[in-house]
Parts: structure tokens; sequence; C-alpha cells
């Protein structure tokens, strides 16, 4: 769904390292070694840095014409030993990158190999083939963590602990969850959790390899949980650490969309309570309670406002929810990583709100900015990535999901919980108040006053 | 020294002593495995290319390389903004089993369709190395088909480092400006090696005007194809990034004889010496005085302004850790024009001779380091006890982590750091790093007592 055949112009999307990197960041003790050229760790180290503002270390086997003729198994050997000395991890996450992919390694083998050679022991070693080409980061992220769990997790059994698999969630999201999940008093494993790793603390010592993320011993007992709750209703099965864990030892999966905008959370609600077996606490109801009082004083302005949502499938899908709950004028939907669920859930809101948009998913900003224009747009919620419509077409943009690299404390933004979700609408809404305020003397003047004079 | 190194990276770290006759090592691949920080040569040839503003970019490859490097530099343009643009041909997996040159060439199409381009730069990345991708075929058909200029930039990611991604550039900025003749009488100079950033190329170019002299086009900074392909027109040719564009500037000297110089406007120092070389070359006695009296005047004035930074900053020690060996070197005089010593100093691609002139610049015991890594970062700034890191967008949360101040000199900054203005620019922001009242609360924190306090309330 472009503008052009043949050309993606203005990427919408990131490459599956990149999701990669995100997941092992949220494994305890974990170092990341991507197998490919300098390149690939080098950027995505930079777009991650610019956006948690977290030191992120990311080891490459910088691969180089040698390797690539002959293949980067030494390079990935030397690789894995240097990053034992100077990180001593706990797990080594390595990805592969388009290079690696290309020249056809196996990486699985050559790690085994090393350590046999090097009788190294007490550091696991998880081997993803993840190469740009082979999807965007959206996918990165869900298919990383499902081959860390068909890693890990390798038994069934019984345990009281349900599974909470995360998807694009900023650190300040992930903590929000895990109070709501503490306030129904249930025991659950929380995978990948990045709510220390990327958002970390001053300490007085720096850690190279920061304290936080699944233990992997958790990991390991996975496939022992009495459920999963995993929020991703757009990805792919096949994808879909979730349904791995319900295929393998029969998990029960709770699949969930994002859960900003009220029926969303309501549904993650519904889910806790049939696996706590209590009511919504106390807490919750009065945040629902605040939430819905939010939007009924807030539903006339924001129905002035004419909104347009990008970013990768799951956020798009959730704002575009809260929006049209609220009365939004929904104008374009798109999603720039790919997804075959993303139009019909879009279609069955614009069913459920009596309204049409544009949606689109393998999309280019060329292509969104397009429409943004066509559709009188005058409010964008996204990435930073969309900052270029404001200063073009003077529309203001909300920035939420990744990346975010213009403003400072995107990690710790929350937007899902009733709490969440009226904070994002509060900013949605508030903009175009301000537009409105900001403009509607001149406006009515050159609309009326002047006309007089004339 | 008491810091574990890599047995690789042994010989690329020096400490500074007279009497060590050693070289550092540098300008070898990165180490497996190392951290190293840096990026790979499609990222060093878009770098150059990037601030050509009526340009075409397309990257031809995966989608990641060309969203990671989107609109990421701070280049400024007086007209064109097409370069803003990052176009990609976007490979997906049957792409790599077929091959990519039919999408690239319609591609090509496309642009050469929609929009009426004068150029068209297409980068090859990693994969399109090893699919096989005739990229000069593929660009030379399509100039002829199209009739716009399709210049191919030999940029796949593995083959060497950033470095031979800056030659991949030049060698794409020669094909550009093709054969043309060199006009009988020269007039005007180019200046190599400024990409525009926040606006510095015109910083300078304001300086060179005020002192008569004229620039004949920049390169790449601010630049377009009518621009460039006005270069041979010049009569010198002066370098400010040398690991970029010492290659170009060898390049022009041989095909259409223009000398050059290298230059640097970072500091007021090297400004004003730079400035001073420039007229002597190029201008006549009265340009010569005039320039004199330029420099006389803005360096007083700079001088003025920069004194009381100095009362501030003095006695504080620095670390250093940039791209090019040439900034690192401007960047040690700037901050000894501070007061500031720097104690640790590294470049990702510093080349041997600026290694050399590091060490002579800076003292006995301080750390020299090439193609470096966040573990020997972290170790000597902590040894070294250094109070400020200057350096890019990875350093920094590294520095903050560590408790450090930090100066970005990245290519994103939205205020220059170049010229007299620069200078002064620069000593601001040490100033608003190092004496943050932050630091305040983080010694708290470390349980140390605030010898600063004092000194902020004076
Ligand atoms: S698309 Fe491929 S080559 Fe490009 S950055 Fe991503 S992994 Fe690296």
């Amino acid at each position: 769904m472009k503008n052009f055949v043949n050309l993606n112009v203005n990427p919408c999307n990131m490459c599956m390292p990149m999701g990669a990197a995100g997941v092992f960041k949220g494994i305890e003790g974990t170092m990341v070694l991507m197998h490919g050229s300098q390149g690939c760790s080098t950027y995505i180290r930079r777009h991650i840095a610019t956006h948690y503002n977290e030191p992120i270390d990311i080891a490459s086997s910088s691969l180089n014409e040698k390797g690539t003729v002959y293949g980067g198994s030494e390079n990935l050997k030397k690789a894995l030993k240097n990053v034992i000395k100077l990180y001593g991890p706990k797990v080594i996450g390595v990805t592969t990158t388009c290079l690696a992919e290309t020249i056809g390694e196996d990486i699985r083998r050559i790690i085994d190999e090393f350590f046999l050679e090097e009788k190294i022991v007490g550091v696991e070693c998880v081997a993803v083939s993840s190469p740009g080409y082979g999807g965007s980061h959206y996918r990165g992220h869900y298919y990383t963590a499902r081959k860390v769990l068909e890693h890990f997790a390798k038994t069934g059994g019984k345990s009281d602990k349900i599974n909470v698999i995360v998807g694009c969630m900023s650190p300040g999201d992930i903590r929000h969850l895990k109070e709501i999940l503490d306030l129904y008093e249930l025991e659950y494993t929380l995978f990948p959790d990045i709510s220390e790793t990327l958002d970390g603390g001053y300490h007085r010592e720096y850690d190279r390899l920061p304290e936080g993320g699944t233990p992997v011993a958790e990991l390991k007992a996975m496939g022992k949980a009495r459920a999963t709750i995993e929020f991703g209703a757009m990805v792919s099965e096949a994808d879909s650490p979730g349904e791995y864990l319900k295929a393998a030892f029969g998990v029960p999966l709770y699949r969930l969309p994002l859960p900003v905008g009220i029926e969303h959370t309501d549904q993650l609600m519904e889910t806790l309570t049939i696996l706590s077996g209590r009511d919504m606490p106390e807490k919750l109801e009065k945040e629902r309670a605040r939430f819905l009082d939010a939007m009924i004083d807030s539903h006339k302005y924001s129905a002035e406002g004419h909104l347009s949502v990008f970013g990768d499938p799951e956020s798009v899908y959730a704002i575009t929810a809260l929006g049209l709950e609220n009365g939004f004028k929904m104008c374009v939907a798109g999603s720039g990583p790919a997804s075959e669920k993303l139009i019909p859930a879009l279609k069955a809101l614009e069913t459920e709100y009596g309204t049409v948009f544009i949606k689109l998913e393998d999309t280019d900003f060329e292509t969104i900015a397009g429409h943004v224009t066509e559709t009188g747009t005058d409010l964008l919620v996204g990435s930073s990535d969309g900052a270029f419509m404001t200063e073009k077409y003077g529309i203001p943009l909300i920035r939420t999901g990744f990346p975010v690299h213009d403003r400072i404390g995107a990690q710790r933004k929350i937007m899902i919980g009733y709490f969440g979700s009226m904070q994002l609408l509060d900013e949605m809404t508030n903009t175009v108040l301000a537009e409105k305020h900001d403009h509607f003397r001149k406006h009515l003047f050159t609309e009326y006053g002047q006309a007089k004079e004339g | 020294m008491n810091i574990n190194l890599l047995e690789e990276r042994k010989n690329s770290v020096m400490c500074n002593a007279r009497d060590d006759a050693r070289h550092i090592e540098c300008g070898k691949n990165s180490a497996a495995g190392s951290v190293s920080q840096r990026a790979c040569v499609y990222c060093g040839a878009r770098v150059v290319l990037n601030p050509i503003t009526d340009a075409y970019h397309i990257v031809h490859g995966p989608i990641g390389c060309s969203a990671y490097t989107w609109d990421i530099r701070g280049s400024l343009s007086s007209g064109s903004e097409v370069y803003r643009n990052s176009f990609s041909t976007d490979l997906r997996e049957k792409d790599i089993i077929f091959g990519g040159e039919k999408k690239l060439a319609a591609a090509i199409d496309e642009i050469a369709e929609t929009y009426s381009p004068k150029v068209i730069f297409v980068y090859s990345t990693c994969v399109v190395g090893i699919i096989g991708d005739d990229i000069d075929a593929v660009c030379k058909s399509a100039e002829e088909r199209t009739g716009v200029r399709v210049i191919p930039v030999r940029s796949t990611g593995f083959a060497g480092n950033k470095a031979s991604g800056y030659r991949a550039a030049c060698d794409a900025i020669m094909d550009l400006i093709g054969d043309a003749e060199r006009p009988e009488k020269p007039s005007g100079i180019n200046f190599l090696g400024d990409f525009n950033l926040a606006g510095e190329m015109w910083i300078v170019k304001s300086y060179l005007t005020q002192i008569g002299i004229t620039i004949n086009t920049a390169i790449t900074g601010d630049s377009s194809y009518e621009s460039l392909k006005r270069a041979p027109g010049a009569e010198l040719n002066i370098v400010q990034c040398a690991g970029s564009m010492h290659y170009l500037a060898r390049l022009m000297e041989e095909k259409f004889g223009i000398p050059f110089i290298s230059v640097s406007f970072c500091g007021v120092e090297d400004t004003s010496a730079s400035l001073r070389t420039i007229a002597k070359l190029v201008g006549d006695s009265e340009t010569i005085a005039k320039t004199e009296a330029f420099i006389t005047e803005k360096a007083e004035e700079a001088e003025r302004l920069i004194a009381p930074y100095r009362k501030r900053l003095s006695g504080k020690h620095a670390a250093i850790y940039v791209g090019g060996g040439f900034k690192a070197i401007s960047l040690i005089k700037q901050f000894n024009d501070l007061g500031i010593k720097t104690v640790v100093v590294g470049t990702q691609t510093g080349r041997e001779e600026e290694y050399e002139t590091i060490k002579s610049l800076t003292d006995e015991g301080t750390i020299i380091l090439d193609d470096s890594n966040p573990f020997e970062l972290e170790a000597f700034i902590k040894e070294k006890k250094a109070d400020i890191l200057v350096g890019g967008v990875k350093e920094r949360p590294l520095a903050y982590k560590l408790g450090v101040a930090f100066l970005d000199h990245n290519h994103e900054r939205k205020h220059p750091l170049g010229g007299f203005v620069g200078a002064l620019n620069f000593a601001e922001e040490a100033d608003l790093s190092l004496l943050s009242p932050v630091w305040r609360h983080v010694k708290k924190d470390r349980g140390e007592t605030d010898e600063k306090l004092c000194q902020l309330e004076c």
C-alpha cells in the first residue's frame, strides 16, 4: 500500500534485528551480539540510545570481505569470546543481520562448536535468524520472543503463574502493567521485561549489564504456566510466542490488543478477573470511573479533531480505537510494518463506529503524508519520524511509540490502562483545544470581520 | 593502565609517553565482539553525499539501512529539500533470492517519471554486494533510458569501514563532476569537507566574503548538482574534514590540477590560522591586510566573550571520542584554550599522522584510542577522572550514567560549533554541562563533598 511500486519513500518501519535487540534487552543479564556487518549494530544502537537515553551496548561480529567469502565462523567465535570477556553475560542473544543470512551462516552450529571448543559453561546462548529483509522490527520482536521461548521453555507442567508477553510497550507502560497485575494479586512472568534495563536509574556504580529483565529460570518455566496473556492482536500465529506455548504445552492463550482505550482496557481487566477469580480492584474501578468521566468532559472537543495515527500495527489499532471511542474524526490509520490482521480489525472498527477512514499496512511516510494532507488531518499521533509533517504542513504531532528521537522521556510515557489512556486522551484533546484557541480569533476575523469591512 | 583490554585491541590503545616511539594501530577492521562505535561503508558514503540538496538518494537494499539514515543529520540547505527524503528499494526475501536489479531499474524510472531529478545516487548495501546485482550496469542503462544522471555509489557495507565509504562518496562526486574543462583563469576556492551542519559552511562563507574571497563550490554542504559541476573552476581546494575529503582533493589535483591545503574552522586558533593561510595563497596584499584586521577584530571579540568561561572551567579534565582525527585535534586545542586538559582522546577513523599530532598536543599520560568501545571509554574516563566527555549520540548516555558532563559533537547538532561563533558556543555548552547544578545532587548521592559549590556561587 504505497504510492510507489518499487520504492519505499521515507520508511515507517525498521528492520528485524531491531526488534530482536529489544527482546534480548528484556532478559536478565543478556548481551546482544549481531552476526553481520558493523553498521547494522551501530545504527540500531544509535536509534535505541536516543529513544531511551540509556547506554546500549550491542556487539557485532564485524564481518568483513574475508568473512563474507570464506564464512564468518571465525568472526562469530571471536566475537563470542570477546563479549564474554568484556561483559560476563548470563545470556548471549545472537541474531543475524542481512549479510550473515545472505551468505547462509548456520549460527547455531557455529555457537555450539564454540562452546565445545572453549569448554564454556554458565552462559546460555540463544540464536535467532533475523535478516533485515525478513520483516520489520515489529515482526522481529514477536519472532525473537518466540525463538527465545522455543529455546528456554522446553517442558510443560503445572504452576500457579501466568505468562504475560508484552509487545512494543515502553518501560513506563510495563511498570504500570505490573502494578495492575499486582492489584489482582497474580503470580506472573513478564517477558520481555525492559522496565528497568532500558529505563534505569542513576547509580553510584555503573553496571554495563543493567539490573532487571526476565530471569532465565522464569523463562524456562513458562511452559508450565496456567495461562498466557499476549499483547499482540495483529501478529501472525506463526510468529506468536504464546501460540508456541499453547501448541507445545497446552498453555491457554489470551491474545489481547494493547490496553489503550476503554474497551481494550476492559478486555484486559475481564481477562485478569477470569485468571485471578477477583473482581476489579477498587483502585482500578476508580481509575476507570475517572477515565470515563474524562471522556465525557472532553468528548465535544475531541470530536472536532481530525486524527491520523501511524506506527506499528498494535499501537495503530489501539490508538485508533481510543480516538474513535471519544468521537475523533478518524482520517488515516497507517502501519509501516506489514500485518495481515490489521486491516480487517480496522474495518471492524469502521463498522462499529459507522465511519470510514484510510487504512494502510506495509506502507511508507510518503503515502501516509499524502493521505494526511488530503483528509484534512489536524492531529497526528505516532513516532517522531512523522515530525516532518509538522514541519511541512504545520500539523501537530503527539509523540508515542518508537522511535522518539527529538523529545525526552519517551521511555517513561504511559499510555496503557485506564490511567495511561486518560493521559494520552487528554494530550490529544488538549492539542485540538490549543489549536482552536490559538487561532479562533484570527479565523473568525478572516471569515467574517474582513467581509464586513469590504 | 591496569585495564583488562582485549588482545586485538592492545596496539590500538596507547598511553602517551615521549620515549615511546610506537605508532598506534589504526585503520584496521573493527575487532569482532568489541562493540565498536563505528558505522559501515554505506554510512560513510551517505554522510558525505547526503548534503547535496537536490539529489535523490536511493538506498538499494533492505529497509533498515534506509530507515536508520533518513534525515538524521543537521545539514542545512538554502534551496532544495529533496535530500531530506530517503528512497529505498526495500528488498525483501524474494529479491534476495532472485536479485534486485529489475526492481532497482524500475525504482529509478519511477523517480525519473514522478519528479524531474537532475541527479540520482544509488547506494549499494551489504546484501547487494552478495547477491551480485550489477548496480553500475543498471545505473548506466537507466541514464541512457531516462536522460538523468544516475550515479552508482559503491558502498557495500562490509567491504572495509566508514573510511572506505568516504572514498566511495568521493568517487561518486568525481563521477558527477565528469570531464569538465578547467577554465583558463580559475577563481574562487572550493571548500571540501564541511557539511553545513547547523549552517557552519555559511558561517565560514561569510568570513571569506568579508575578507574578499569567494567560495566557488562547497563540497558537500548546501551543494547542488549544478554547483558541483562548477567545482573544476576553482583555483584552490581547502579541505576541512581530511578523513573524508583528503582523497577527493587528491583526485581533483590529479585530474584538474587544483592544489589543496588542509584547514580547520574549529576554535579561534584554527579558524584564524586557516583564514590567514587562505588569504596568503589566493589573496593580494590588500586581502592579507583585510584578513589580519578581520581576525584581530573577531578573535578579540571571541576572547572577550570566552574569557569568563575560562575562569570557570580551567582545571577540568576532558575525554574526547569522535569520528575523525581532524575534529579530535581541534577539540584538544579548544579545550586547551579553556584551560581544560584532555586526558583521554580517541577517534573512530583517525589516520596515523593525525594520531602523531594528537600525541604531540597532549601531555604524557594521556590515553589515546583508535576505534574504541564503551568498555574502554568507561574504564579510562573513570581512571583518568575526566569531568566531561565530548562525543556523538551513542556516547552521551554512557557519560551521563557515569555522572560525567557531556558535549554533543554530532552530525545532528542544531547550533554551530564552527568558526568564532562556534568557539563561543563550544565554551557555553561545556559550561552549561560542567557547571550544571545537577552534579551537586549527583555528588550528594555519591556521598562526596562538593567543592564546586563555592565556584558556582561566586
Ligand atoms: S536492513 Fe539489513 S543490512 Fe540494513 S541495517 Fe537492517 S540488518 Fe543491517
